[in-house]
């Protein structure tokens, strides 16, 4: 299609069509997402077998001190001047080897097993002789350990390729006449050429302890049955919490996949509406707080500001009260201050009203959401430059056209990533829901006392937290971020933000 | 004509005027029930009713004991200092290692750079608390569960993922500057301290800002992580704990007082520093 045919076309024609281009557009995505991720398999593998034959030329090629070094980590370093860092990589094998046999060897040895190691131990109890089971080793603690362990010798097979690689270019180096840097001198290299180790080693070890271990521990999780019943001990279990999440048997009229198609198919709904609910009503609220004209700009601005501030556990508990079943609740006394009748309206958790408990909580979301759009968009709207009306005034726009050709256009524009980012924001919306509802009311055809209003992140709480079925619930957390992934990494190669990176510098 | 059109527009601008007036009731008036609730008293001399039949509070109900009480009975103190101490030492690592990750992204150039941001992102995209079960563990393991210093680093641990939005405006401070800073003989360490921080103004702020309130709103972490040693919990913990059922009757009108002493300083700072906030948000979200 032209251009001109384009322009020719009326806006829900235009509209239709966009939507159709995107419709289209998005099987290539995927082929050129899923080339990407092939383009960089390939690029690891490569890298990978590049640095194994460097790895054992160098060892092949390299003379007597070099190929030591090779056992001895920070030889190479040692007996050409660099005593420091010498000493540094010899202290990092020693400490790894002492790690190892203490406490990293035992625990990988048990981490494929995974089953709780106990021990019978006799005590004497009023005299009598008594034999008891003792847990030595917890199966959580082997599981976590047990990945700790891999963790550190993933990190000690990185240094001790550096550490080749040193011990090699200090041979070169010598060989070519020269002698290696000093201590001092690579000290100085840290702040300059090489000052991205300094910024990110720090971030890095604590995002590996804090965030990379627990991710891992939870992942490995979704593949063992640990529960409350199997504290003590649990074992690998394979596909089967991800089965049960799918299965369709049924338990008490309930079943699990059941629950989890209604949660999942509840928690889209919730994420479209509550993501563009926020996004038009913001926008029509900002652009009247900023048309000209409005006075005391900065008094509503601020009034819906406020709502920000305020801790949002606060707010919300305070609108769980308010919106409450009580007849005395303040939504209640209001409806009777117009109806005359004492009224004990539930609209949060009426059993068998979803779709008023549902209403409610988009309702209040935009509450909670709507200032976050005025925020922005008011920021927005000063960035638009003040001719572009000016001259679509002169050549006789009305306000209305004004907002549909030049506005709306532009805040979509630069608002994309924004709005990617609330849709998934929303998906795992925990405060709302959970604060407000708790995710009732309950039906007896949902598993696990799941509610109508649930979000597969409030399930997935439930599910950890108050049922203790870990396994479970890891499971459902890596489902979601399989969603969240694909739907993000999708749309954002679609945005032009991830091609112009380097365009502001 | 001329006319018509004033008209018109002073239609349409009173229109506007009431909308907002009515919508502002909508919005304050939330806060305002909490406020006036948390003053309300018994004056038989009991513990008030958590609700009553009137909407606000009548002048004669209104009285300073549900704040005296807060302070004097209960462990509010307690919990305000752990949550003060938590922010401040949270909010310092945080911020750190947001801007140095942020900085090493945007301006330096180095071999792992991508595949380092790709990781990361895919990170970011897991849902928040999958986590905070094995944090638990992790802190046990390491022999921090139930401490204030186990709760800072579960804070700021991750903190280094947050850095989209200190990055998306680094990337728009010339480069042109590191060039001529590096002719004149600086190195990388001092244009980050020399140059860059002093023109980052208010991505700074808005991290320390934002970095320093998160303590102050959740309650999920530390309520895993501090499990019923009531004496280490931060104030949302403490002041959730006071609606659940066993609490609720003798404790809500401390929580009304607890949320408002809560709510004034960070909503200050929030208005004071609003500005920064709003170049924060508009710099991460936007970039079309």
């Amino acid at each position: 299609m032209t251009y001109t045919e384009y322009m020719s076309l009326n806006v829900f024609q235009r509209f239709w069509y966009k939507f159709t281009q995107f419709i289209k557009a998005i099987p290539t995505n995927i082929k050129k997402f899923f080339c990407f991720i092939g383009r960089a398999i390939k690029n690891f593998f490569v890298g990978i077998g590049r640095g194994t034959k460097e790895f054992f030329l160098g060892f092949i090629k390299g003379d007597i001190i070099t190929k030591l070094s090779y056992f001895i980590m920070g030889l190479g370093n040692l007996l050409r001047g660099q005593i420091l860092k010498g000493l540094a990589f010899l202290s990092i094998e020693v400490g790894y080897i002492l790690f190892m046999v203490f406490f990293g060897a035992e625990y990988i040895g048990l981490f494929f097993r995974l089953e709780a190691v106990k021990t019978t131990q006799t005590i004497e109890f009023m005299g009598k002789q008594i034999t008891q089971e003792v847990v030595e080793h917890y199966s959580y603690q082997i599981l976590l350990y047990g990945i700790l362990a891999f963790m550190v010798t993933i990190a000690f097979i990185a240094l001790y390729i550096v550490s080749t690689k040193s011990a090699r270019n200090n041979e070169a180096i010598i060989k070519s006449g020269k002698r290696p840097p000093k201590f001092r001198e690579e000290l100085k290299e840290l702040l300059d050429s090489k000052f991205h180790t300094t910024m990110l080693s720090l971030p890095v070890i604590l995002i590996c302890v804090f965030v990379l271990l627990p991710l891992i521990f939870m992942i490995t999780m979704a593949f063992t049955n640990f529960s409350e019943m199997n504290y003590d001990s649990f074992n690998w279990i394979g596909l089967d919490n991800f089965r049960e999440i799918f299965s369709t048997s049924d338990s008490g009229g309930a079943s699990m996949g059941y629950t989890f198609a209604c949660v999942a198919g509840w928690t889209i709904i919730w994420a479209i509406f509550a993501t563009f609910s926020n996004y038009i009503l913001g926008m029509i609220v900002a652009l009247m707080i900023n048309k000209k004209g409005i006075k005391l700009k900065k008094l509503w601005r601020t009034m819906f500001v406020m709502t920000i501030a305020v801790p949002q556990f606060v707010t919300l508990l305070v609108m769980a009260q308010m919106l409450g079943s009580s007849t005395e609740s303040p939504l209640n006394l209001i409806i009777s201050m117009f109806t005359g009748t004492t009224s004990s309206v539930n609209i949060l958790t009426t059993a068998n009203n979803a779709i008023l408990a549902r209403v409610s909580v988009i309702l209040v979301n935009c509450w909670v959401g709507i200032p976050y759009t005025i925020l922005m968009i008011s920021g927005l709207l000063m960035n638009i430059p003040e001719d572009l009306y000016e001259s679509a005034r002169i050549d006789g726009a009305g306000p209305v056209k004004s907002f549909t050709k030049i506005t709306l256009p532009y805040m979509l524009f630069v608002t994309t990533p924004y709005l990617i980012t609330t849709f998934i924001g929303n998906v795992n919306n925990f405060n709302v829901i959970y604060l407000l509802t708790e995710g009732g009311p309950k039906v007896s055809e949902y598993k696990y006392s799941a509610g109508k209003t649930d979000l597969l992140i409030t399930l997935l709480f439930k599910l950890s937290v108050n049922q203790n079925k870990y396994g479970l619930g890891a499971a459902i957390g890596i489902l979601v971020f399989l969603v969240c992934a694909t739907l993000s990494l999708i749309t954002f190669n679609m945005t032009k933000s991830a091609k112009n990176e380097e365009e502001f510098s | 004509m001329i006319k018509s059109y004033k008209l018109r527009r002073t239609l349409a601008n009173t229109f506007i005027y009431i909308l907002l007036a009515v919508l502002g009731i909508i919005w304050l008036f939330p806060l305002v029930w909490l406020v006036m609730h948390s003053f309300r008293i018994d004056p038989n001399g009991g513990t008030p009713a958590i609700l009553t039949d009137h909407l606000l509070p009548y002048v004669s109900e209104l009285g300073f004991d549900n704040y005296i009480g807060l302070f004097t009975e209960t462990q509010f103190m307690q919990w305000f200092w752990n949550t003060l101490f938590v922010a401040i030492c949270s909010c310092i690592i945080s911020s750190l290692s947001i801007l140095m990750v942020a900085y090493a992204f945007s301006r330096l150039r180095f071999k792992a750079r991508k595949p380092f941001i790709n990781v990361g992102m895919i990170m970011g995209m897991f849902p928040g608390f999958m986590t905070t079960i094995a944090l638990y563990y992790i802190l046990k393991m390491m022999g921090m569960s139930q401490t204030l210093l186990g709760l800072i680093l579960c804070y700021s641990g991750g903190a280094g993922l947050g850095y989209l939005v200190a990055k998306g405006f680094f990337d728009t401070i010339p480069r042109a500057l590191d060039e001529a800073a590096t002719i004149d003989g600086a190195n990388r360490n001092q244009i980050f301290w020399k140059i860059i921080l002093p023109m980052s103004k208010p991505i700074i702020v808005y991290t320390v800002l934002t970095t320093f309130i998160s303590p102050w709103c959740d309650f999920i972490l530390v309520r895993i992580v501090m499990g019923d040693n009531v004496s280490r919990y931060t104030v949302s913990r403490g002041l959730w704990m006071w609606t659940d059922k066993e609490y609720k009757a003798d404790y809500y009108r401390y929580f009304l007082s607890g949320s408002v002493v809560v709510a004034i300083p960070i909503t200050a700072l929030f208005l004071y520093l609003q500005k920064y906030y709003v170049e924060g948000v508009t710099a991460g979200g936007v970039k079309g």
